[in-house]
């Protein structure tokens, strides 16, 4: 919090989601901590055309990887993660910071640490990639919808993002 | 004069706010878990409601919320006395401030326009609902994802996109910060107003403004950036001149839905369809309006059909020569609240501090948690200011000012900076390789979105 003495919960424009750090998208074009689970979208190393849809619980850290037509990932052998599932993890932390993944994940990390497959005990989880593609799928419709210049007075509670200081 | 509007505490503001605390601390826990203190609470909120129009209404709703029955009707009830609450706390803190700054207010007169027919505000209403019973402890991730099908809905009819946007933002901090039993601090305040909002705009009564065209210069003060995951906003503050002589606050937004990895700098290529607005903004230029549209409430409805980008025109200039006379419009009484203030001041001659202005025996907070990354102004640039515009905000009990551009002195040149200065990519070269770097991911995005979405 920037100002001191300033009460958090009698504060209207309080700051509850911190402001996402920048990366690169064309590998992990898509990460959500959602509905008690970290999921992604990881693009296909050969194929253009495919990709792999990652997740990892919150919690009992079950891990799943599917192609977008629920193929099984051929790298992924039930508890161990594939390079889509570390690929996932490292655009998490990157976007999010490794505290806030760990901490919804309910990993095991040191302060300071700097691995979170480390606080990870991984096991295997019934996969939800029709799940997570639909969310990708919505994500992306918001790019398509038109403008507006209508005046939403609600947009003062969510000033736009400052530096991730 | 400012300083005095801004130490002065209006009568009955603390016991107004008292009222709204202690509905608040009630959604805290949940409509279905009201202990006595909470029945206590709410009764007042009751009494404080009697002798005005809602005094029956209340009586009633809260009577059997207390009891156990929460309706659609009784939590649109709620909603309605809180607003009525802050809308006169925010009339208190604004005539404060109107008489120090001698600006003349327009008082509502415009008539209600009928509501917009046929929309599906049902699902809305009623996941606003469910969230009031559970409280905000009570949200799991089920709930806090369980408006995602009617908020979707609301997003693919323009009429709703109001609606859409905020319960978007809203439910967005609800996920994030699900389950709400262990969360560590809950923004009280801030989700009883989303909520309360949402709920007002979920109304099928809820009435548009009118609007009339205007024509004149519209000479531009400063921009105010807004964001949440899936949306970017400028909102431009300035002066309109009509040829009749007439001088007025007035304001133009413009928003675009977005997705979450885009921000920063780059969010402006969201609004590449406005060339003449981000034109104006950043080469500091006034605007023709030619029938632009204007509500009584002082919101152009920005289009670019009847806008051209003017001559240059310093902003500081214009508000040192025409900010002390101007005229400025009222509120639409369902907006009025002490966090939607955010009146466009000039401040000079001050003593700036880290985190304040020292203004001669009264210090205003600097709001540095609204310096955006998509503009050049840095909380150095604000504390080697000597010269600010910015806007005058109220919450969390005391008055702060939002910079939306500064005159600073830098190494011993002067430099001037704005919120908007970027809105045709940085003019930093350092930020403008970022830009480049992160505004590729806009590409990355529309180009799977091309793919996938049209197959
Ligand atoms: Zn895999």
């Amino acid at each position: 919090m920037t100002v001191e003495g300033v009460t958090y919960e009698r504060r209207s424009a309080a700051p509850v989601i911190a402001p996402v750090r920048p990366r690169k998208l064309a590998k992990v074009p898509f990460v959500e901590l959602t509905e008690g689970r970290l999921a992604g979208v990881v693009s296909s190393g050969s194929d253009p055309a495919r990709v792999y849809v990652s997740s990892i619980n919150a919690g009992d850290h079950g891990l799943s990887c599917r192609t977008n037509n629920n193929r099984p990932c051929g790298g992924f052998g039930g508890s161990h993660p594939c390079n889509h599932l570390r690929a996932l993890a490292d655009a998490a932390v990157t976007q999010y910071g490794i505290d806030r993944v760990a901490r919804y994940l309910k990993a095991d990390v040191a302060p300071g640490a700097d691995d979170l497959w480390a606080g990870i005990r991984p096991s295997s989880a019934e996969p939800r990639a029709a799940d997570v593609f639909a969310g990708f799928l919505r994500h992306l419709t918001y790019l398509e919808l038109p403008p507006s210049t209508e005046a939403m007075p609600e947009l003062q509670w969510f000033p736009a993002a400052g530096l991730v200081r | 004069m400012l300083a005095d509007a801004l130490r002065a505490r209006p009568a009955g503001l603390d016991a107004a706010l008292a009222l709204v605390d202690g509905l608040d601390d009630v959604l805290v826990d949940g409509l279905a878990r009201i202990g006595e203190a909470g029945a206590a609470a709410l009764s007042a909120l009751a009494t404080a409601a009697g002798g005005t129009p809602l005094a029956g209404p209340a009586a009633d709703a809260i009577g059997k919320i207390i009891a156990g029955t929460v309706t659609d009707e009784h939590v649109a009830v709620l909603a309605g006395v809180r607003t009525a609450l802050l809308g006169a706390a925010h009339d208190a803190l604004l005539s404060g401030v109107d008489a120090a700054t001698g600006r003349d207010r327009e008082g509502w007169s415009a008539p209600a326009a009928p509501p917009q027919a046929g929309r599906l505000l049902a699902g809305a209403r009623s996941w606003l609902r469910e969230l009031a019973i559970a409280g905000w402890r009570g949200v799991d991730h089920e709930l806090a994802a369980a408006g995602s099908q009617a908020i979707q809905a609301l997003w693919a009819d323009p009429s709703s996109r109001r609606l859409a946007v905020l319960l978007d933002g809203f439910a967005a901090e609800l996920r994030a910060s699900a389950p709400g039993a262990t969360l560590e601090r809950v923004p009280v305040r801030r989700w009883a107003d989303l909520w309360t909002r949402g709920v007002l705009l979920a109304q099928d009564g809820f009435a548009t403004v009118p609007t009339e065209p205007v024509h004149g210069r519209l000479l531009i003060l400063g921009a105010d950036l807004h964001e949440h995951p899936t949306v970017f906003q400028v909102q431009v503050h300035g002066l309109l001149e009509t040829p009749d002589g007439w001088t007025g606050l007035v304001r133009a937004a413009v928003a675009a839905p977005k997705v979450d990895t885009i921000s920063g700098p780059s969010a402006w290529r969201m609004l590449a369809s406005f060339p003449v607005l981000r034109t104006v903004l950043a080469q500091r230029r006034a605007v023709e309006l030619s029938g632009m549209l204007l509500t009584p409430a002082g919101d152009l409805l920005w289009d670019e059909s009847h806008a051209a980008a003017g001559e240059p025109a310093d902003p500081f200039t214009t508000a040192r020569v025409s900010l002390g006379r101007v005229t400025a419009p009222a509120a639409a009484a369902l907006d009025r609240h002490p966090a939607a203030i955010a009146e466009p001041v000039l401040l000079e001659g001050y003593t700036a501090g880290d985190a304040s202005f020292d203004l001669g025996g009264v210090s205003l907070a600097v709001d540095l948690d609204r310096l955006p990354a998509a503009g050049p102004l840095t909380p150095a640039l604000v504390a080697a200011s000597t010269a600010c515009l910015g806007l005058l905000r109220w919450d969390a009990g005391r008055w702060a000012v939002q910079p939306l551009a500064v005159q600073a002195v830098v190494r011993k040149k002067p430099v001037t900076a704005h919120t908007a200065d970027w809105a045709l990519g940085p003019t930093d070269a350092k930020e403008a390789k970022a830009e480049a770097a992160a505004g590729a991911a806009v590409d990355i995005l529309r180009e799977r979105a091309g793919r996938l979405l049209r197959k």
